[in-house]
């Protein structure tokens, strides 16, 4: 791979660059392979008359997604989004703001289906569906996260990630794939989890993580795995299962169904809660995968279903589970379907139902940032913006040291962390690093203002990403945290013992 | 009276493309399912919240505002003044004409103005605005052109080449019940109108579906209550499998 620069830090939280044409290019992940393409559908290499095959797949997508067909159409060019995106702001290439992202689409759009793109194509920036537009796409569409900070600024609510999906699609159905998603997909289906981690390698780790709680609080707290009639099923990202700080979260949210007294298991059937048939814009692997959770509450005969720390799976569950995998009336009405373990948790505190010693985590002092899919594409909570408030209160629930980082780079405004969208893979590391700045940036300043040790996360691809870029940028990799390993260093258990 | 007929009949044409070509592309944005739940959050829990929400953006530009102070403010001057002076020509439309519109006849005035202005502001940033500029087509710049012609056309005829303005209304009342009268065979008001026709055109056909194609964004007009309520479309992927299998592995 090419070497590269890591970006510096400007003083400004948000600084816009000066544009440079083309800088990222060269930027494309690895093209996926026959053998990952056939279990999702799509064919194994380009296929003979892909034009047609785009087009029809283009003009299929317009008919059946109205985001899709309004998107195209309604783009003024008015700017408001060009300097929104994190990719653009850390790699300086224009093709990475937002807007001229979907011009690559919006181009072929108007060639072939509008009536001065078929006349005066020059006129109206219409373009030729070609080779070279195909790699453009592939890189620039590789160039997008998916996390939904441009449509929070356009006018008509313009969501490139709707444009990326749609485009992600019509490539792998020319047989033009992206290896990292397509092959976890294909492990999602052939045994339960992204990692392809099978039930006894689950079992064992599950059990080894019951010893090393027992050796360091004394305490008895179980990690089921398959066990029928617990109450909750909770479906997390397989990354919890060993990655660090993941696995920290893991034994947090395990000491807290302890402290609440709530029996729970995993499923090996459905141990992956992010669906990355969102990243690839596939509606129909994305039923299939989110079928797996409904078919393991059925088959372990469970009454809610919980979501562990993770972004995007929780804005598939959160909005599409219902609509992918429902109707769940089979579960126990008093409760949303699905929760999100933050929603449990925060409930529990309100209830005073957990003793928490806030001073267990007294050698940190943390800032929170919001993942973007999170933020964006879901809610916790009965009212909107609690996807916000209810992580942010569990943190100064069990510590005593909080910051905020600066209000235009969390909330509804924060932003992406670089990895996220499937493009968590090291062929992508350059742009992995880049799209990190301005968070890199806004973390930096509450270091220097507030002394913030740690920034905590709810999302398996936050936290990977994180631990992974913070040294680019002087950080150490542990600096990033789960929430629920700062729930899980101040929860007290068996305190009525 | 070669003129009037012709100017009759490219507004019988212009009216038809506006308003066919409009139909037909709303009947497919309400057509198109919306299969999934998209709203960008925080959003609304119910529908009168939507409509709240819809209403900021329409009248406020709110999300604009959070954007870019500039775009915003060049925005909504040019918007709120074409609205006015929207209003105001209904005069040359209506008979009697009614007293609202009377009223706002100063103020249209103004605002003719206001929409010069804020569409030079536009421009002004469309051209020297590097990122702006980048993503501009030789049609963005078209398009302000055409608003700026026939806003330039109008307010000449205002205030320095008058033209006999009962003329008009009778030649565009006439055209409503199929009667040919006189147009004034004045350049700077077949300017006008010719630019007019020209936007009526080319409107379905542009960008200018933003104004319809805002109320259909799925982003900014679907309820947040995915959990309480399922959301079903009749989408190929979505009826295939409509009863999902029940239990245990396959």
């Amino acid at each position: 791979m090419a070497k590269f620069e890591t970006p510096e830090i400007k003083d400004e939280t948000v600084d816009i660059p000066a544009l440079q044409t083309g800088v990222m290019s060269h930027s494309k992940p690895y093209v996926s392979q026959d053998k990952f393409q056939a279990p999702l559908g799509f064919p194994g290499e380009l296929v003979d008359n892909w034009k047609d095959v785009a087009i029809n797949k283009l003009g299929e997508l317009l008919e059946t997604n109205r985001a899709l067909q309004v998107f195209m159409d309604s783009c003024v060019k008015c700017g408001a989004c060009t300097d929104k995106c994190h990719y653009f702001l850390g790699t300086s290439d224009p093709r990475n703001m937002p807007v001229a992202r979907q011009d690559l689409l919006r181009g072929v759009y108007r060639r072939y289906f509008t009536l001065p793109g078929k006349y005066f194509p020059k006129l109206v920036g219409a373009t030729d569906l070609t080779e070279e537009v195909l790699g453009e796409w592939y890189s620039y569409f590789h160039q997008c996260s998916e996390c939904r900070r441009c449509s929070v600024y356009c006018p008509y609510g313009i969501d490139t990630a709707e444009i990326t999906m749609a485009t992600r699609d019509i490539m792998n159905a020319v047989g033009v794939g992206q290896k990292y998603s397509n092959e976890i997909i294909g492990k999602v289906f052939k045994i339960g989890n992204n990692l392809g981690l099978p039930q006894p390698a689950l079992a064992d780790t599950l059990l080894g993580l019951e010893e090393d709680v027992k050796d360091e609080t004394g305490v008895d707290v179980r990690y089921p795995l398959d066990e029928k009639g617990a109450e909750v099923l909770l479906v997390t990202p397989s990354a919890d299962f060993f990655a660090e700080p993941h696995v920290d979260g893991l034994i947090g949210y395990g000491k807290v169904f302890h402290a609440a007294g709530i029996s729970w298991t995993l499923s090996s059937h459905a141990s992956e809660a992010a669906n990355f048939g969102l990243f690839i814009g596939s509606a129909e692997n994305m039923k299939k995968i989110a079928l797996r959770i409904r078919e393991a509450a059925l088959d372990l005969g469970v009454k809610r279903i919980i979501f562990g720390e993770c972004g995007h799976a929780w804005r598939v569950a959160y909005s599409y589970l219902n609509t992918l995998a429902g109707p769940f009336d089979f579960l126990d009405p008093r409760y949303p379907v699905p929760q999100h373990i933050c929603e449990f948790t925060y409930d529990l505190i309100q209830r005073r139902a957990l003793t928490l010693d806030k001073s267990a985590n007294d050698h940190r002092r943390v800032t929170f940032h919001d993942s973007c899919n999170v933020a964006r594409a879901s809610r916790m909570g009965d009212m909107p913006g609690g996807q916000f408030v209810i992580p942010r209160e569990i943190i100064k629930a069990v510590c005593n040291h909080y910051y905020d980082m600066a209000p235009d780079t969390i909330g509804e405004a924060t932003f992406c962390c670089g990895g996220g969208g499937g493009l968590l893979t090291d062929d992508l590391m350059e742009l992995r690093v880049k799209g990190a700045l301005p968070r890199m940036s806004a973390l930096k300043s509450v270091v220097e203002e507030h002394g913030v040790t740690h920034m905590a996360a709810i999302c398996a691809i936050c936290k990977s990403q994180f631990a992974k870029v913070l040294p680019y940028y002087g950080f150490e990799m542990d600096q990033i945290v789960s929430v629920h390993q700062l729930v899980s260093d101040a929860i007290v258990l068996d305190a009525k013992q | 009276m070669f003129v009037t007929v012709l100017f009759a009949l490219l507004f019988y044409v212009a009216t038809a493309i506006l308003l066919v070509g409009l139909g037909v592309r709303i009947a497919g944005y309400a057509r198109a399912p919306a299969p999934l739940k998209i709203p960008t959050t925080p959003a609304p829990t119910t529908r009168g919240g939507v409509v709240l929400r819809m209403g900021t953006e329409v009248f406020l530009f709110n999300s604009l505002f959070k954007a870019n102070k500039w775009i915003w403010l060049f925005g909504i001057v040019f918007h709120v003044a074409l609205a006015l002076v929207l209003l105001r020509h209904l005069r040359y439309f209506l008979d009697p004409v009614p007293t609202w519109v009377v009223m706002i006849q100063p103020f249209g005035l103004y605002a003719a103005f206001a929409m010069v202005l804020g569409l030079a502001g536009l421009w002004v940033r469309r051209i020297f605005v590097e990122r702006i500029r980048y993503i501009s087509s030789p049609s963005d710049h078209l398009m302000l052109a055409l608003l700026l012609g026939i806003a330039l056309t109008g307010l000449s005829m205002t205030y320095l080449w008058h033209t006999d303005i009962t003329a008009v209304k009778l030649f565009f009342t006439g055209l409503m019940r199929f009667e040919f009268n006189p147009l004034p065979l004045q350049p700077m008001l077949l300017l006008h109108l010719l630019l007019v026709a020209g936007l009526m055109i080319i409107f379905p056909f542009s960008k200018l579906l933003h104004a319809p194609g805002v109320f259909f964004s799925p982003t900014r007009n679907q309820v947040d209550n995915p959990r309480e309520k399922r959301h079903v479309t009749k989408v190929k992927w979505m009826t295939a499998s409509e009863r999902p299998a029940t239990g245990g592995d396959k």
